[in-house]
């Protein structure tokens, strides 16, 4: 602070004087600012509200309990992040409680009683002899000054006369806009923060619910009245359903918050581009409160939200609101070639069975539009819609579960068409696809009666005695020792690659083999894998009524080699294929009721014209200290500014010329 | 004679004795552009856009005014981007067949010469200061004018052919990644050009467009390498007038932070070679410390003026968009922190008195920051602010 009158120092202060100092102290407003800086960097680094389960993961349990105990996972409710922006709150207000008056009287008064030594110690001061009287000559300064903005004030002292002048008051009034301002928008941030949330929750009166349960069975410790006057939640309303209530997330868990009025979705609308990317978001709401002589009818469009009764409602988001979908599931065991098929429910969950095992599928989601950025020929990429696709999880009797993402439509890849399916193991992670080849029909069933005649002893058997047999009446010394040991090593290479793909036959060779001949023997192995595939497979090909593989026929059996080598890592026995579905849209609402809302733009208006106050309005002072001489007067002229010293210099040099003409050599430096 | 004429200056005559024959001339033309625009196209316009047209015509009076060269440069860019739209007719296409569009005045023709022009105007820059000669100085000051004339071109041109791709996708070009690059080379090129006038030293220019060059570098990477330029349609959530200021108040912000960095780095440089070699290039040539101390001040003071006003305009659309105008987001808290930043950086020069060396270093970790929050959180963080993912 510049100015030194707030400062007088006293002998003996009492502590509470003490206090104020240190908190309105400007160390403490860098430190905090800099505290906030590190605490928000914190925030941002690591990802807020996330499922505790992978922060679990992610840090192990012992980081996990410490970074959780700090609050780290949503920092900015934390109790010492409040902490601080409360601290910063008291801080500014003392500060500007202490400064006002000191401001005040800044701004709008003139000092004429100063000393001629204090003057002559300005950076920037002249002085000169003129010859008018003082009194004219210093009212002919008054008018020069007035014609530039200034405000004059001229005092006689007898011996001597001053005139004061100044301009740019404003400085000052904006750094109290200024500072004012940063109260009033934490204020008002407060109001809408889940600080009160927070205090309910330490006073025992509200209970986070970390269950996955309908709202209707929350129970009311958990639930916040419709009078509540500030909240922040979402909810997900499926078309032709209807709300009441929203959902406010909590760290790991969430409240149910009660609204005064029904919000019914009567369509949502996606409208997209060509390229398949979403052009814009809506919903026909219906609101339904008893205060209304009949029901309010809205669309609501992202960027357009509706405000009722001082509760926003915002097109946040869309989802699935229970699609019906058509599964044609296909065996990945090999036990059977015809697919069996089912409908479910999006967010329903069905039982499963094997022979061995029984699983429950939990339908997750379904999407009917996926735009993915995709290579393109010329190296580019290109947004390409890949049609609809569903996730899924499937979960084993143990609880454990893998979550799948199954595109409906094969794609098309260097000229051959795959289903995709992705599997990953913990919704951390991305999804690793498996590309499994469609048939000639645009089907599994191709692939899947690979899989079963590869499973099937009895085929592979007869294959196997057949593919020898031409191999040996070919050869002509016929050795049955040798051609039985070749017939049994052809069984167990092809019963391996069954069971592990060609991840196996490599395992195999390693072990059993010289490593100087690993590559030798596994060049053999793979030979006589191949005949015995390809026998197998002719056997298909047979069923379909092809005798003659043609070149793609002959491209599929190496596709789906390397797909069965892949199916260990799928970890699922069945294949779901998308056949159909009825398409049933939700739309996510963000509905929000935020009273500190005008506070904080009050707030940020006036910071914005507080600091263009401050930067942009120089607060000028001039003294004219005039001592009459035989001849005139003697005149000294100094002044100084807070702000653009280039600028001030320049109209310093000018008025010294315009005041004291005769003296311009004695300018001071 | 030259004390009359300061008193003259004194004396002050009213506003409207003080304009110029060409003050006049450029009032009129605003306001007659702008006439012009309701008539034709008033009609299409909403009450937004008619608002926003009205207030840009007053602020483009009053910069004209405020900085006379702007004037020149408004209407040079005008008639190019007007030459471009009509070589453009009504059809995509015609960027095909026409030597002016492909070579010249296509949003992507024009951008590429105004990355040439930025990359020759630092060299010029740079040689006129080592060669300490004055017209290569120049060089650098004519070269910087014509690459933000292209620039801004480009992006008027780019307008009209997002309309012209798809009219349903049409849209003002100032968001993605793309685009505000190369408004950010427009804005920091023309910041520094109106405070080179303004202190009559060109030598400072190198300096400054070193950090344009580096964003031009970027900008190429990401044309050549990821296809930046193409047209895209926009996300819903991007369809927003508060978007549409709220970006280019940030790249003011943005520019005097990256100004301001580089100032230090001059300021740094002059310091040690006035230590290390007095007579030296560095240290006669560069600006003086108290000169790049105060323009440094400024550059800062006019980024955070106009970065607070990005900011909360960033509240009033997140507000709008999202339910809340501030969600701890990560782009929104970098926000923050980079406002704290300079927050406490003026603190320490009003209040401490701090200047010279640590004040210009910290400048330079400032733009480290800025950064950050235009480049990194958007690579590195995950968060609302989806657009322009690298
Ligand atoms: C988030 C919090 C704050 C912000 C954003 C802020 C912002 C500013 C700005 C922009 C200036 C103008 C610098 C200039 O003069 O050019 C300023 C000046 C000042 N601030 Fe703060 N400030 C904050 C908190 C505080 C606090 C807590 C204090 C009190 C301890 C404080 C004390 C001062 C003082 C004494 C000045 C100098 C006024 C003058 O002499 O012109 N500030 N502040």
């Amino acid at each position: 602070m510049q100015d030194q009158t707030a400062q007088t120092a006293r002998p003996h202060r009492s502590t509470a004087s003490v206090l104020l100092e240190f908190l309105g102290s400007m160390n403490l407003a860098i430190t905090l600012l800099v505290a906030l800086a590190i605490a928000s960097v914190i925030g941002t680094v690591l990802q807020q509200n996330q499922p505790y389960t992978g922060y679990l993961i992610k840090f192990g349990p012992f980081w996990h309990e410490i970074f959780r105990g700090l609050g780290l996972y949503d920092v900015y409710s934390a109790g010492w992040f409040m902490f601080i922006l409360v601290f910063l709150v008291t801080s500014t207000s003392v500060c500007v409680w202490r400064h006002t008056p000191a401001m005040l009287r800044d701004m709008r008064h003139l000092r004429t009683k100063v000393q001629e030594k204090s003057l002559r110690g300005f950076q920037h001061q002249v002085e000169g002899e003129v010859q008018q009287a003082p009194k004219a000559y210093l009212a002919e300064a008054a008018a020069v000054f007035a014609r530039q903005g200034y405000r004059t004030k001229i005092e006689d002292h007898g011996d001597h006369q001053v005139l004061a002048a100044m301009k740019g008051g404003a400085s000052r009034l904006g750094y109290l806009l200024a500072h004012v301002a940063i109260v009033v928008i934490c204020v008002g941030g407060m109001l809408d923060s889940k600080l009160s949330l927070r205090i309910a929750e330490l006073a025992g009166q509200l209970k986070i619910e970390t269950r996955n349960v309908p709202a209707t069975e929350v129970p009311a410790i958990s639930r916040l009245g419709s009078g509540n006057p500030s909240f922040r939640g979402s909810v997900e309303v499926p078309e032709g359903g209807a709300a009441n209530v929203v959902f406010l997330s909590v760290r790991d868990g969430y409240l149910v918050q009660e609204l005064p009025f029904r919000i019914e979705v009567k369509e949502f609308r996606v409208e997209h581009h060509s390229t398949g990317q979403p052009k814009s978001f809506e919903s026909d709401l219906v609101i339904h409160d008893p205060d209304l002589p009949e029901p309010l009818e809205r669309t609501i469009a992202v960027n357009h939200p509706l405000v009722h009764k001082g509760i926003a409602i915002y097109q946040a988001s869309f989802g699935d609101g229970g699609s019906l979908l058509d599964l044609g599931i296909w065996m990945l065991d090999g036990r059977a070639v015809t697919p069996f098929t089912m409908q479910g429910r999006v967010f329903d969950s069905y039982p499963l069975e094997t022979p061995d095992k029984t699983y429950r599928l939990e339908l997750m989601n379904f999407s009917l539009f996926n735009v993915r950025p995709t290579p393109t020929d010329d190296g580019g990429t290109d947004l390409r819609n890949m049609g609809p696709s569903f996730t899924f999880r499937l979960r084993e009797a143990t609880g454990e579960a893998r979550e799948y993402e199954n595109y409906m439509t094969p794609v098309m890849q260097e000229g051959r068409l795959f289903f995709l399916s992705g599997v990953r193991e913990s919704p951390a992670e991305p999804f690793r696809y498996l590309h499994l080849p469609a048939g000639p029909d645009g089907t599994p069933a191709r692939f899947v009666t690979l899989l079963a005649y590869l499973n099937n002893p009895v085929i592979v058997d007869a294959v196997i005695e057949q593919t020898a047999a031409i191999a040996f009446d070919q050869a002509t010394n016929a050795d049955p020792e040798a051609r039985a040991q070749i017939i049994a090593s052809m069984k167990r290479l092809v019963g391996l690659f069954a069971a592990g793909g060609y991840e196996a036959i490599a395992r195999e060779v390693e072990t059993h083999t010289a490593p100087e001949r690993v590559e030798e023997v596994a060049g053999i192995f793979i030979r006589v894998l191949h005949t015995a595939l390809q026998g197998i497979y002719m056997q298909v090909l047979a069923e379909e009524g092809i005798d003659a593989p043609s070149e793609a026929d002959q491209v599929f059996l190496e596709d789906a080699a390397i797909t069965i080598g892949a199916l260990p890592f799928y970890g699922s026995p069945f294949l779901f294929q998308l056949t159909g579905f009825e398409h049933v849209e939700a739309s996510g609402l963000q509905i929000a009721k935020a009273p500190g809302q005008n506070v904080v733009y009050l707030g940020s208006l006036m910071l914005i014209v507080g600091i263009f106050l401050l930067f942009y309005v120089a607060q000028r002072r001039y003294w004219v200290w005039a001592t009459p001489t035989a001849t005139g007067t003697r005149a000294l002229l100094a002044g100084s500014s807070n702000r653009n010293v280039m600028e001030f210099e320049q109209e310093f040099a000018g008025l010294s010329r315009r005041l004291l003409p005769a003296d311009v050599a004695r300018d001071a430096p | 004679m030259s004390v009359t004429r300061e008193v003259m200056e004194l004396e002050a005559p009213g506003l409207l004795r003080r304009l110029t024959r060409i003050d006049w001339g450029w009032a009129v033309l605003v306001v007659g552009a702008t006439l012009y625009t309701l008539i034709a196209f008033g009609a299409r316009m909403d009450g937004y856009q008619i608002g926003t047209l009205i207030v840009s015509a007053a602020g483009g009076t009053w910069l004209g005014r405020f900085w006379k060269p702007f004037r020149t440069y408004a209407v040079i860019v005008a008639l190019l981007s007007l030459f471009g739209l009509w070589r453009y007719g009504g059809e995509l296409a015609s960027a095909d067949g026409d030597f002016f569009l492909k070579y010249l005045v296509s949003g992507q023709s024009a951008v590429m010469w105004m990355c040439a022009l930025f990359f020759m105007s630092t060299a010029a820059y740079f040689a006129g200061l080592f060669a300490r000669s004055d017209f290569t100085l120049r060089v650098g000051s004519a070269l910087t004018w014509s690459a933000a004339t292209f620039g801004l071109a480009g992006l008027f041109v780019r307008w009209r052919e997002t309309y012209l791709t798809n009219p349903e996708w049409g849209y003002i070009p100032v968001s993605n990644l793309y685009e505000v690059f190369v408004l950010f080379c427009v804005i920091t090129g023309l910041m520094y050009l109106y405070y080179e006038g303004r202190t009559r030293n060109r030598a400072m220019g190198g300096f400054a467009m070193l950090v344009v060059s580096a964003a031009v570098g970027f900008l190429l990477w990401y044309v050549f390498d990821r296809g930046a330029h193409e047209i895209r349609p926009l996300v819903p959530a991007l369809q927003s007038w508060w978007m549409k200021i709220h970006v280019p108040t940030n790249f003011v912000g943005y520019g005097g932070f990256a100004i301001a960095a580089m100032l230090g780095v001059a300021q740094l440089l002059r310091n040690r070679a006035e230590r290390v070699k007095p007579q030296g290039l560095l240290a006669t040539r560069l600006p003086s410390s108290v000169v790049l101390d105060d323009l440094m001040y400024k550059l800062i003071a006019v980024g955070f003026a106009f970065f607070t006003i990005a900011t909360v305009l960033g509240a009033m659309w997140a507000a709008e968009a999202w339910g809340g105008y501030w969600s701890w987001d990560p782009k929104e808290t970098w926000a923050l922190i980079v406002w704290l930043n300079y927050a406490a950086w003026l603190h320490m020069r009003f209040s401490k008195g701090w200047r010279g060396a640590p004040m210009a270093w910290w400048a330079v970790i400032g733009l480290f920051i800025t950064t950050f929050a235009f480049l990194g959180v958007n690579m590195f963080l995950s968060g609302l602010h989806s657009y322009g993912e690298l």
